[in-house]
């Protein structure tokens, strides 16, 4: 179990990069937390792979380092670094048998017999792979090979960290709540440090304590799946959080006093004077439905009803704006207001938020 | 991809099937035909039943072709084979080099037959070939037309030079297969070369070997033009493997009867050691799946 | 993509030594015969060097102008691309039968045509002989083309399956909905899809039809007489022509060498009859 601290790390695949886009990671400063559960979230190319595989050894950063509990492994090749990796599809030896898979990593360094056994047989129950350990591993399922290349990881009890490639990505839907659950439980009984890639976030916000999001080679926010919701600290953060994502209009703002196009709304927080792009920021689940006059007068484009929730797609001066309906609430064709809740409502300038003080 | 079921399929097929029909059936029968016949001379035949064919098995020179065979086949087999796993695991695997590595490795193959005769047919010529001399120049006796173990391993050298590239190219196609993924998960095991090779490459290229394999055995099995042009089945009979004699037999000796009962049996042995190995190939096949 | 420093397991070729090694003992025979074929024939019974003491392209030039010699290439190449071109045509249809449906005793067809790959071509000599003389096509091209389909098309047929297999059957489909007719389809839209299996499966009907012996020289004698059977009889009087039979056999590297540039990346995918 270690501490992973990122100094000064970035990453470019070109050999002299000049400008900043040729970084497919930019400078980055962090601390993870010892055996912590993290989920590092983002799309296609935001540069989280690349960011795993600086951790992992297979890559070496362009610049600065990275360091397992204060030692720094930036140039450590991966052997000596200690950690295990699930990849985006089962990587078992297919000619061993799941006991075999299990036992290779421990026999590779020497161990002995008994104590094998015993690795073995706690690893195999705690990955629920008990029936199967005499089976040969090719004719297995993919989730359960899967679960293999997992246990080869852990059955080193000296392990600092388990490394995770988007290794759902191969499962089948119902198995993945199945494996999600059992990753959970199982990172809870043996408290290693959990780093789980991932584009989905709902994989991301159920497994991890801290979510790190990134977009573009920028971590944006590492928070709690709470903070992240309340408080995204970027408008991409917003956006790519929930679903629908936060709503963002862009906007004025003067002490307490905001200027949404038009309608004034008074804020919970006050501002200083703000330089540059002002946006505002607020999550269809702090928007209210009312009755016409009420409210700020929006035009209903669609009603999507998704059981627990109502989805109302509407448009207010012609920009999209999404709002949630709890499912109890009857709608009427009247109610085309909306009422934004001023504790949802955050304020960002160049897409990331401002703090304001409190009223 | 599901098949779907469809009879009219046979319209696509016909040409192929016209074609090689021609080509295999119509003569086929004829040697079936001969193979049961014998000959007065001035084409007049009549019926001998099985004869042909029980001389042909008890025949002693086709009993030493064979043996010359088996013996040849299995010799080539336990050297191309593994010497193909080891280059192929040494090839460069992307670049400038990588290219040229192929290009250079797939020459051999495309050389017509009997120019890779020739080819060491001069090579091992102590007055002009560089082998031939430069062995002499050490005072080694050497010489492939007179000596029946220098034949033997003359041909031998000239077969693993004309075909190994094929084990090689075969067996690096597999290899390129295998994803880095299981690279990276060796070494976070610790694992050592050997084992990666036993437990990662070997596994992954055990499809392909098998073709090659396959592949190998069949056409060593009919070799004919290569020890043809080097030794003419010298010194003696030394080198004679199965399809020179047969050519011997058919053309040379016009003995049509016990000629066309050779090739059937020839012809069933290689059909047989083939459907083997087709069946274990596709067994593996369904296992992967 | 990683720039990984990954070592490819065991003998990583950290040294290019063994393959150095290799290539040399695959590069040295056609070499020599290279180096034969620039010098004359006093010089390499007389003398033996490394590199020719006078060196001379006569051997060349007689090739070139000899018609006995130059007919036999232009023999040699004439049946082959005769026997490439029937092969592919006919086995175009047929493999993608095979790709795309069931069909009454389809598996045992299939593996028909296998069995005539390994059928020995010395069982084939008398018979093809004694049909194609009755039919009046001896020592013709079209003879040879057509005796080399017998393990060409079979071949064909796989490699092409093989490639086939990789296109989707939702792409014909949606040509068939967008309203093409079957030619169309095939070749419109999927020929240009399968455009290097074809290439790969030319690519095998030239090898094996150019580098085969036995067939070639059985069937022909002047008219269609190959490369192959007008170089195993340079014996004359004087002795063997070593120069010109090893300038021949120089020449007869080139349309490989040519060939196997331009599908070097899907040599092996078609070696394994396109199953890898």
């Amino acid at each position: 179990m270690a501490k992973i601290t990122l100094s000064n790390l970035a990453h470019s695949y070109i050999e002299n990069p000049k400008a900043k886009e040729d970084y497919v990671l930019k400078p980055l400063n962090h601390e993870w937390d010892d055996g912590a559960a993290y989920a590092l979230l983002g799309p296609s190319g935001c540069g989280k792979s690349t960011l795993l595989n600086i951790i992992s050894g297979i890559l070496t950063p362009s610049q600065g380092s990275i360091l397992f509990n204060d030692v720094d492994v930036t140039f450590a090749d991966t052997t000596n670094r200690n950690i295990a990796q699930v990849f985006q599809f089962p990587v078992v030896y297919d000619t061993m048998t799941v006991r075999q898979n299990l036992a290779f990593p421990l026999k590779n360094r020497g161990a002995k017999e008994e104590y094998i056994k015993q690795r073995v047989g706690s690893i195999a129950r705690a990955i629920q792979v008990e029936d199967i350990l005499d089976k040969k591993a090719s004719g297995l399922t993919a989730d359960a090979k899967q679960k293999i290349s997992l246990g080869r990881g852990m059955v080193r009890e000296d392990v600092n960290a388990i490394l995770f490639d988007e290794p759902l990505t191969v499962i089948d839907p119902h198995m993945k709540w199945e494996l999600r659950t059992q990753l959970k439980a199982l990172h809870k009984e043996l408290k290693h440090t959990m780093i789980f890639v991932t584009h989905d976030q709902t994989e991301a916000l159920t497994f991890a304590d801290k979510v790190v999001v990134m977009n573009q080679g920028h971590v944006l926010q590492i928070g709690t799946p709470e903070e992240l919701f309340s408080k995204p600290a970027h408008t991409f953060v917003g956006y790519f959080i929930g679903s629908p994502g936060m709503n963002v209009f862009e906007s004025k703002v003067n002490g307490n006093i905001a200027d949404l196009q038009g309608t004034e709304i008074k804020l919970n927080k006050t501002y200083k004077t703000l330089n540059g792009k002002v946006e505002l920021g607020i999550r269809p689940e702090f928007i209210e439905l009312c009755e016409e006059g009420e409210g700020i007068n929006v035009e209903i484009m669609r009603v999507e009803d998704v059981a627990h929730h109502k989805i109302v797609r509407a448009k207010y001066n012609n920009k999209k704006i999404n709002i949630i309906v709890p499912e109890d609430i009857k709608i009427t064709p009247s109610m085309n207001s909306i009422k934004l809740k001023p504790e949802g409502i955050n304020v960002y300038v160049d897409d990331w938020l401002v703090q304001g003080e409190l009223l | 991809m599901k098949k779907t079921v469809n009879q009219k399929a046979w319209f696509l097929v016909l040409p192929v099937l016209l074609l090689v029909g021609f080509s295999a059936v119509i003569p086929l029968m004829t040697v079936v035909n001969y193979s049961v016949q014998d000959t007065f001379g001035n084409n007049q035949f009549f019926a001998v039943g099985l004869e042909w064919f029980e001389e042909i098995l008890h025949s002693e020179r086709i009993h030493d072709a064979l043996g010359r065979q088996v013996l040849f086949t299995s010799i080539i087999l336990l050297i191309e084979i593994p010497l193909g796993i080891f280059i192929a695991l040494h090839m460069p695997k992307k670049g400038f080099w990588a290219s040229a590595c192929l290009i250079l490795v797939a020459l051999p193959l495309l050389v017509p037959w009997n120019v890779v005769g020739t080819i060491w047919q001069i090579f091992g010529r102590t007055d002009i070939g560089l082998l031939g001399h430069t062995l002499a120049s050490f005072g080694i006796d050497y010489n492939y037309t007179q000596n029946v173990l220098d034949a033997w391993i003359t041909i031998i050298i000239m077969d693993v030079w004309h075909w190994t590239s094929l084990v090689v190219l075969l067996c690096y196609a597999g290899l390129q297969s295998i994803p880095s993924a299981y690279y990276q998960a060796a070494k976070i095991d610790q694992a050592s070369n050997w084992n990666v090779f036993r437990y990662i490459q070997l596994p992954k290229m055990m499809g392909v070997l098998l073709i090659a394999t396959l592949l190998r055995f069949m056409d060593s099995f009919m070799i004919y033009t290569e020890p043809m042009v080097v030794t003419g089945g010298g010194p003696g009979n030394a080198t004679t493997f199965l399809s020179i004699d047969l050519v011997k037999m058919a053309i040379g000796q016009f003995d049509l009867g016990p000629a066309a009962a050779f090739s059937l049996i020839y012809f069933l042995v290689i059909l047989l050691v083939s459907w083997a190995f087709f069946t274990i190939m596709t067994n593996i096949d369904k296992e992967e799946k | 993509m990683n720039n990984s420093k990954i070592k490819t397991g065991f003998f990583s070729s950290k040294s290019p030594t063994i393959m150095l090694i290799y290539i040399i003992f695959l590069m040295l025979p056609v070499y020599w015969l290279f180096n034969m074929s620039l010098k004359t024939n006093e010089e390499i019974l007389g003398t033996f060097s490394l590199f020719p003491n006078n060196l001379t392209f006569q051997n060349y030039i007689v090739i070139f102008t000899d018609p006995s010699w130059y007919w036999g290439y232009i023999n040699s190449m004439s049946y082959v691309v005769l026997n490439t071109i029937i092969s592919i045509t006919v086995a175009l249809p047929a493999a993608y039968a095979f790709s795309r449906y069931k069909f009454l005793g389809d598996k045992h067809l299939f593996f028909w045509l296998l069995t005539n790959r390994m059928a020995p071509p010395a069982v084939f000599a008398l018979p093809f002989f004694q049909l194609y003389s009755s039919v009046g096509l001896f020592d013709t091209h079209i003879a040879v083309a057509l005796a080399h389909t017998l393990f060409n098309v079979p071949l064909s047929v796989w490699i092409l399956e093989g490639f086939m297999r990789g296109v989707p059957k939702e792409i014909d489909e949606t040509a068939y909905i967008d309203g093409f007719s079957f030619f169309a389809f095939f070749t419109k839209i999927f020929t240009p899809l399968i455009a290097s299996g074809i290439g790969v499966a030319a690519f095998f009907c030239f090898m094996f039809s150019w580098v085969e012996l036995l067939l070639s020289r059985t069937l022909t004698s002047v008219n269609a007489k190959s490369i192959a059977a007008t170089m195993t009889k340079t014996v004359s009087a004087s002795g063997v022509d070593w120069g010109v039979l090893a300038a021949a056999g120089v020449l007869t590297l080139i349309p490989g060498a040519i060939v196997i540039y331009f599908v070097r990346n899907h040599i092996a995918k078609g070696l394994s009859l396109g199953r890898v």
